[in-house]
């Protein structure tokens, strides 16, 4: 019994020494790179982290697939190493670190959300790895003077101002000054949602248009009816919400329930939550931003337009009816590094790291081009309105169906 | 804060209307929680920190059976005995050996309990956040000014019902003679031939299945995710600790108490200061009676 017991923990060991030598390998081997990443595919953020994750392998199989990187005139394969960091900030900096330290990584792309990838940045800067992410947001992550991080998504400050310019537009065409236009917002008390505030607040005060109920939702949020009494008493003409899936759940539960009548209503996270299909009557005419549309032309020589690339993601994964934008932005963060690792001719990591700030390309998801902090500047956020239950893109403010009629 | 002052006195003081409405239909499940929560509390002295987890657990299985096309109305009895029996079993497995501990080894056992709940929730349904359509009507007063849903209406009824049953059964059914009795002295009680073994894990159980009772409600009136459950907890120890243990009247005037400090805090300070007026109402209530307690003590020295 004992011997049997020392033998088992003798092969653990093994095991374990074994498992450790064979995992530190280098971030380029043979004619591989590796990739490292800690993603969430456990916790509260799994759904969306299987979804960047699902583009970013998306990515990996086509670049694979159609010849790989080529870095002096060698062709390599791309492979990334996951761990999952059970949405927690703390966990996916440890990760990092194993990932960099313990497994030689050298290139990282994002994990999901600001928050994580708040938690992650400053480990890959001070280890000198690049890292491109595609589902951080937050605008405060480009103010900290980062030189490894590059996100290829828009900043959060973006999300909802369009819905204030939008309104602006119909004003003068309705040959009203954009100033007597009157604003009612509600958002969540957390990072991302007053970045989004931000944003709105500065394009009101651009037009000089009168906010006249600024709410602020707490985190647990299932009721917002008290802001939406104050709605129907001061009748604003715009109303914005923002406060991710449950905002949107609860905003659409209760505008739908009291029955509010505004010119304009835009809400983060409809698709999230699924206003569209849960409350099809309130929802219809809310305005949604998306970082991408699949409608748009743009396109790049690995995965075609747009559309393509929606078609080709749905034969790959037959279960997604609509892709959401994360998969798309984690597919276009994959094709960041290739371009990068060829238009270096090498993988010196501040080599590579200054091809990545030189990035200035058409992709199937828009435009790139990262600002001195690594924020991309040359993709707009898109507005879409939904209408009979899908979503139509929003290019001009003519696209849009207004004012907002709902029948309850 | 003037402006909101000024809207719902001076300006369109019909929205008082709808907000003490809302006051209403929120208090009515808060009272409903606590109520559970006051009892356990008081027959078993085990603090039950799991008690918003159980609540979320009925707004699942809920939703679980609107999976299989039961309106949430109708899957209220199959919740409440689920739930029911769900109490009983957690009684067995934990509550029956921490009972007779101090304190906190309750506290802890039910904190535990309730991460255990909320992960398995989470890993059962994802942390997406849930809704239930109930299909029903919207009631509309004063040109769309004041809005009332079926769903609220239906859920204080029911609330009301349920809270009427309880209290009937207590006063009169064998059992709910029992209950009270352990709850005055457990010692007492077993000496008279009372099963207090069997008494608790019906008490839980019951606790249980008013939890669940709240869980459909607010299914179909709110919107949940598994991790919801601590808001639920945290109202229910405020009101129960406001109120006091033992005097479940007052439990249910201060579960529609704080829902109307709620409402008109959060329309008067805005929506983020709705559950700190929860713990606010809670100091207050403690620091008013302690002030109290002092001035006794003064006239018995």
């Amino acid at each position: 019994m004992l011997k049997n017991f020392k033998i088992t923990t003798a092969m653990i060991f093994a095991l374990v020494v074994a498992g450790f030598s064979s995992s530190a390998s280098a971030g380029v081997e043979g004619d591989t790179i590796t990739l490292g990443s800690a993603i969430s595919l456990s916790g509260k953020y799994s759904t969306n982290g299987l979804h960047t994750q699902r583009g970013y392998d998306f990515a990996v199989d086509r670049i694979n697939s159609r010849g790989g990187v080529t870095v002096g005139g060698k062709s390599y394969k791309l492979a990334i190493k996951y761990y999952d960091d059970e949405s927690t900030p703390a966990r996916a900096a440890q990760l990092v670190e194993r990932l960099i330290q313990q497994d030689g990584v050298e290139f990282m792309l994002g994990p999901y959300g600001s928050g994580l990838t708040k938690a992650v940045a400053p480990v890959s800067e001070k280890f000198g790895v690049p890292m491109v992410e595609a589902e951080g947001a937050s605008r405060s992550l480009f103010t900290q003077g980062y030189k490894y991080l590059f996100a290829v998504l828009s900043t959060s400050e973006q999300y909802l101002a369009p819905a204030i310019e939008l309104a602006a537009a119909k004003a003068k065409a309705a040959g009203r000054d954009p100033s007597s236009v009157r604003v009612a917002m509600a958002f969540e008390n957390d990072p991302f949602s007053l970045d989004v505030r931000a944003g709105v607040v500065d394009a009101a005060n651009k037009y000089g248009m009168k906010i006249v109920i600024d709410d602020k939702l707490p985190a647990d949020l299932s009721d917002m009816s008290t802001t939406l009494t104050k709605t129907k008493a001061l009748k604003p003409d715009v109303l914005i919400i923002s406060g991710h899936s449950k905002g949107a759940a609860t905003a659409g539960r209760q505008i739908e329930e009291m029955r509010i009548q505004a010119d304009i209503v835009a809400i983060t996270h409809c698709e999230a939550a699924k206003v569209h299909t849960k409350f099809p009557n309130a929802s219809d005419g809310m305005l949604c931003p998306t970082q991408w549309v699949e409608s748009s032309p743009l396109k790049d020589g690995m995965f075609g337009n747009a559309a393509e690339w929606n078609a080709d993601f749905k034969v790959a994964h037959p279960s997604y009816t609509t892709v959401p934008y994360q998969t798309a932005q984690a597919s276009a963060a994959v094709l960041v590094y290739k371009e990068a690792f060829e238009a270096a001719n090498s993988f010196d990591q501040v080599k590579v790291r200054d091809a990545i700030a030189a990035t200035d390309m058409e992709t199937f998801y828009g435009n790139i081009k990262f600002s001195e902090a690594g924020n991309n500047i040359a993709k707009p956020m898109f507005m879409r309105q939904i209408s009979g239950g899908s979503y139509n893109a929003i290019i001009t403010a003519d696209d849009m169906v207004f004012p907002r009629k709902a029948s309850y | 804060m003037l402006d909101n002052l000024q809207l719902l006195f001076v300006w369109a003081p019909i929205i008082n209307v709808q907000i003490i409405l809302e006051g209403i239909f929120v208090g009515a499940i808060f009272a409903l929680v606590s109520y559970g929560l006051a009892l356990v509390w008081g027959v078993m002295n085990v603090k039950n920190l799991a008690q918003g987890d159980f609540v979320i657990m009925g707004a699942y299985l809920t939703f679980t059976l609107s999976k299989y096309g039961l309106h949430p109305i109708f899957s209220l009895p199959i919740v409440l005995v689920i739930m029911f029996g769900y109490g009983w079993l957690i009684y067995l497995l934990i509550i029956r050996r921490v009972i007779d501990n101090d304190m906190f080894v309750s506290l802890l056992a039910t904190f535990g309990l309730s991460l255990v709940m909320q992960q398995f929730m989470n890993v059962l349904y994802g942390p997406e956040v849930q809704i239930i359509d109930s299909k029903l009507p919207v009631y509309s007063m004063f040109d769309d000014f004041v809005t009332v849903p079926m769903a609220k209406i239906i859920s204080l009824i029911l609330a009301g019902t349920f809270a009427l049953i309880i209290v009937i059964f207590m006063k009169k059914s064998r059992m709910g003679q029992a209950i009270r009795a352990t709850a005055q002295d457990a010692r007492a009680a077993r000496v008279l031939g009372i099963n207090t073994d069997r008494v608790y894990a019906f008490t839980y159980a019951l606790n249980a299945a008013i939890c669940g009772v709240a869980g459909v409600l607010v299914s179909i009136i709110w919107i949940f995710q598994p991790f919801y459950g601590i808001q639920y907890s945290l109202r229910a120890f405020a009101i129960v600790t406001a109120a006091g243990l033992g005097n479940l009247p007052a439990v249910i005037g201060a579960g529609f108490g704080l829902g109307l400090i709620e409402k008109y805090t959060s329309m008067i300070l805005g929506t983020e200061y709705e559950i700190a007026a929860a713990v606010i109402m809670l100091l207050i209530v403690l620091i008013w009676r302690q002030i109290h307690l002092r001035r006794s003590r003064q006239v018995v020295r």
